[in-house]
């Protein structure tokens, strides 16, 4: 069920703006990709051009092709809601449906596709807060409102909504960067997790993190200010943060600059 | 895996990534087909009312996208479609009405409106005769304002400025709770209580000035409510950095607080202003109303631009409802310059933290 | 006052309050002239707008007691207004039938239409359509009452009479819709309705955009990212977000509706006749009755229309009272929390 993504000559605008400029890459099925780099450099916007995400913000606008398996995101006729259904996305600051029930929560995209019966429900909601650590500690309190919980759970409770549908591909926009160090550590466990499942593909500001949670990493930087964003190398993670073969790469890493 | 997770995957890889299949023009194509099927019913079967006419072609417009879609696309889809038709539905449905209101007051109004009709009141002019003007109602309506506003603002102000800077007991609350029921206040029960208070138990006559009052009641708690958001936005940062300095709280206030959300606090008096301007049942209980000018608002009766379309409008003749119109389109006019100078000032004097 | 003396002074606080922006400053029990002459006077107004406020209750409940005490008639159920003769007979039972069903036609016309208009602005037109959009609904917004009352009266009635007439002859069964001599005027409580709800739409549609707007983007985003189609997300995160903001923004406009004088007293042909037959001209409202009676009324029937006056205060206090209660009733699963 996981999916291989293809991305070729990949090019995202904002109005007349463009944020990043011919990007290429693969990604493989059941791995863990972390984009890295400075502030600015269009990691996001790339991130958000994998489920059609990006077009959503006014001015939004996408050149290029991105292959799910064998299937053009981009191509003609493409339903955008039927791409979002099949990769799913989890945001920087944990955002759950603040009028629903921690069940509703995770329910919510099931019932979108239909799925009402009870018993159904009550399995995939399981199953999914299970699969995301959460099942445990809010079994008792389902019908209790999601944005009563904390920061970290909440975030979890997002991530257990996103895998509840069972798409192919997880995306994770800043998963941590609104958490607490040990909300922080029992979200990387999970995406640990999480890979045996989907392809998970995660924007990270934090190195310690991608090294430790991703198999491959790639960089993005960019020239200067208003100019756009580029992917600057992608490889296995350890050799991103042992032997990078790009300078800016080694720099960035080792803090020289970013 | 179990097998409920599955069976959905199945059941949605078996289309991989679904496709639209209609395409984009296929709405409006359902439109054109409803329109003109509506018009062949309509004149087919021989309806007389347009409004038949519509409705027949609305409900195909909404059902046929329904079908066309859910057949072609699915139920939610289609149930999207059906949304999307209606949120159109809503505004056609709405525009027209208010289009036309906006279109008839200019058209109508411009009829008798020039220097003259400005000029003059109705001063020796029979109600049945064309001729005549808005004069007196001009002078009546800004000084009743006027004198509203003089005494509304300061209250009000400093109400917002008790509640936002000072504000937090009981008496606090009970005014947020009180300024709110006032916002529901109808205008006519505000002047009937002025009529109460001022005319029948203090014994003064009917003036400009008892109008005022009551405009006054209805402009005060919109003028708390709209300062008060505005004096809200000011961050805390800058009182604290005000207080830092040695700086009392009065002097916080008066040079920080206030100047900060001056340009809100004026939109919102200017709105306030917009909105009085143009109550007439205050007017109709305690002015009296006058075909001549009077110049003295606290002294026997004057008129208003609102009073005087709704007098106008009770003569029931042609050359009276022209009058009617033109001073119509007058007091919109004047609501709208306004609007626009509050969105001026609103714009001009706008904190630089843009919304979206 | 000079700076050496204000800077060795920490701000003071007010007295009794423990004031939230002076924490950690030592509170000092003496208040510098400014700050007491400020305190006074802003506390002054807030005390002041509740002393109007009781002001009004009580003096038109004093001259409201005045009136009913003297009325010959059942000042709950009698259907005439007639103040003037003796002994008086008046009541309110056709007045608050007329309010509250063009009130509530009014607002299940504008509603769900203003709903629909500020969605069409935040959410599906294009941005340069939605701006001045927007604008123009505001600006009629402002437009005053008596305009939609001139324009009821002279455009809106004589249009009217197609769509009566068409109601009559295919909906004439509901009763409600049977016109006892069709094509008469149009002045009735149904065109008031619609009148009414002419009125208030851009008043609920303004407030709604306002609440749509500020529907935080994650939560949107969030529906969007599950597969939600637009009504979807709508349904989803939007109107659950602006739920009380709508019950606001429609409260705005039924305490509009309620108490609309002008709008009403140029389109409705009263008449002390409580009837269901919508389209036929006859009844009247509470604030239409006062307008009505107020030019050849004596004292005693000013006080009566005092009387009337102090009902449709009730109401419109009722109607507040029952908005902040649902609104406050949701406040656990409000967006706020978030």
């Amino acid at each position: 069920m996981a999916k291989r993504i293809d991305v070729s000559g990949l090019s995202a605008f904002y109005g007349g703006f463009r944020a990043i400029d011919d990007i290429s890459m693969t990604v493989e099925p059941r791995t863990v990709t972390a984009f890295i780099g400075p502030s600015g450099c269009g990691k996001s916007t790339f991130l958000r051009t994998l489920n059609r995400m990006h077009e959503v913000t006014p001015g939004g606008r996408v050149e290029g092709k991105v292959l799910l398996d064998d299937e053009n995101l981009y191509g003609s006729g493409v339903d955008p809601v039927s791409v979002r259904r099949t990769v799913g996305m989890v945001f920087q600051r944990p955002n759950p449906f603040p009028t629903m029930s921690i069940y509703d929560n995770v329910a919510a995209g099931l019932r979108l596709n239909g799925r009402r019966r009870k018993s159904e429900l009550d399995a995939i909601v399981e199953k999914s807060l299970t699969g995301a650590n959460l099942w445990n500690e809010v079994k008792d309190r389902l019908n209790k409102p999601g944005a009563g919980l904390s920061g970290g759970q909440q975030q979890r409770l997002c991530i257990a909504r996103a895998i509840a549908v069972e798409p192919d591909v997880l995306l994770m926009d800043e998963p941590c960067s609104a958490l607490d160090p040990i909300s922080t550590l029992a979200i990387e466990d999970l995406i640990g997790e999480l890979k045996e499942r989907f392809t998970i593909v995660i924007v990270t500001h934090n190195m310690q993190q991608a090294a430790r949670v991703s198999d491959r990493t790639a960089f993005f930087n960019l020239a200067a200010v208003g100019k756009p964003g580029k992917l600057i190398e992608i490889d296995e993670t350890e050799r991103i943060f042992s032997n990078p073969s790009v300078q800016a790469t080694e720099d960035y890493i080792s803090g020289r600059f970013g | 895996m179990s097998h409920t997770a599955s069976d959905l995957g199945a059941r949605h890889r078996g289309s991989a990534i679904a496709r639209n299949r209609l395409p984009k023009w296929t709405p409006l194509a359902i439109a054109a087909g409803a329109v003109v099927v509506g018009i062949g019913i309509g004149a087919g079967a021989g309806l007389d009312s347009h409004v038949q006419w519509g409705l027949i072609a609305l409900i195909l417009f909404v059902a046929g996208n329904y079908v066309v879609t859910r057949v072609a696309d699915g139920p939610r889809q289609a149930k999207d479609r059906v949304a999307t038709s209606l949120v159109y539905a809503c505004f056609i449905l709405a525009i027209i009405p208010l289009y036309s209101l906006i279109e008839t007051t200019i058209a109508k109004g411009v009829k008798v409106l020039d220097g003259n009709f400005l000029g003059h009141s109705m001063s020796g002019v029979l109600g049945t005769q064309p001729g005549g003007g808005v004069y007196h109602a001009i002078i009546g309506t800004l000084e009743q304002v006027g004198i509203a506003t003089v005494i509304a603002v300061p209250i009000g102000v400093f109400t917002a400025i008790y509640l936002v800077e000072y504000g937090k007991g009981a008496l606090a609350k009970a005014i947020t709770f009180f300024v709110d029921v006032m916002t529901g206040i109808p205008s006519i029960v505000a002047g009937l209580f002025i009529l109460s208070f001022w005319i029948l138990i203090l014994g003064f006559g009917f003036s400009g000035f008892a109008g005022a009052l009551a405009l006054t009641i209805l402009m005060m708690p919109i003028i708390v409510r709209s300062t008060e958001e505005m004096l809200k936005l000011v961050p805390n940062e800058l009182r604290e950095a005000s207080y830092a300095l040695g700086v009392p709280k009065w002097r916080t206030i008066v040079s920080i607080v206030v100047p900060t959300s001056i340009g809100g606090i004026i939109t919102g008096v200017v709105l306030a202003i917009a909105r009085i301007a143009g109550e007439t049942a205050p007017v109709l209980l305690l002015v009296f109303g006058s075909q001549v000018i009077n110049n003295d608002p606290f002294e026997g009766p004057q008129s208003s631009l609102p009073f005087y379309i709704y007098e106008q409008y009770n003569l029931g003749n042609p050359a009276a409802y022209d009058r009617a119109w033109a001073a119509a389109l007058v007091l919109i006019i004047l609501v709208m310059i306004l609007n626009l100078i509050a969105r001026g000032i609103a714009r001009w004097k706008a904190p630089k933290t843009s919304g979206r | 006052m000079d700076t050496t003396q204000t800077a060795e002074a920490p701000p003071p606080s007010p007295p009794q309050p423990p004031a939230d922006l002076d924490q950690g400053v030592q509170q000092r029990p003496v208040l510098r002239v400014g700050d007491r002459l400020f305190l006074a006077f802003s506390g002054g107004s807030g005390i002041l707008l509740l002393v109007v406020m009781a002001a009004i209750a009580g003096f038109l409940t004093y001259r409201a007691v005045n009136a009913i005490s003297q009325d010959h008639g059942n000042f709950l159920t009698t259907f005439e207004w007639n103040t003037g003769v003796t002994p008086p007979v008046f009541g309110i039972a056709v007045l608050a039938f007329g309010t509250i069903v063009s009130s509530i036609i009014a607002m299940a016309i504008a509603v769900p239409v203003s709903i629909g208009i500020a969605l069409f602005i935040t959410h599906y037109a294009h941005r340069r359509v939605a701006s001045p959009l927007a604008y123009l609904v505001d600006l009629l917004a402002a437009v005053p009452s008596i305009v939609y009352g001139l324009w009821g009266a002279l455009f809106l009635v004589p249009h009217m009479n197609g769509l009566d007439l068409w109601l009559d002859k295919y909906f004439g069964w509901t009763y409600i819709f049977d016109q006892s001599a069709p094509g008469s005027a149009a002045r009735s409580l149904f065109t008031v309705s619609i009148l009414l709800a002419i009125m208030i739409i851009p008043i609920i549609t303004n407030v709604s955009r306002e609440v749509f707007r500020q529907v935080p983007r994650m939560h949107e985003e969030a529906a969007l990212a599950l597969g939600a189609t637009r009504w979807e997300v709508i349904r989803l995160s939007v109107l659950p977000f602006a739920r009380s903001g709508i019950i606001s923004a429609s409260m705005l406009g039924l305490g509009r509706a309620l108490g609309e004088t002008m709008a009403v007293a140029t389109v409705l042909s009263s008449s002390s006749v409580l009837s269901l037959h919508l389209l036929d001209p006859q009844g009247g409202t509470f604030a239409q009755n006062i307008a009505a009676h107020f030019g050849e009324a004596t004292d005693f029937g000013r006080d009566a229309l005092i009387a009337g006056g102090l009902v449709l205060f009730v109401i419109t206090l009722i109607v507040n009272g029952a908005a902040r209660l649902i609104i406050a009733r949701r406040k656990e699963y409000s967006g706020a929390s978030a």
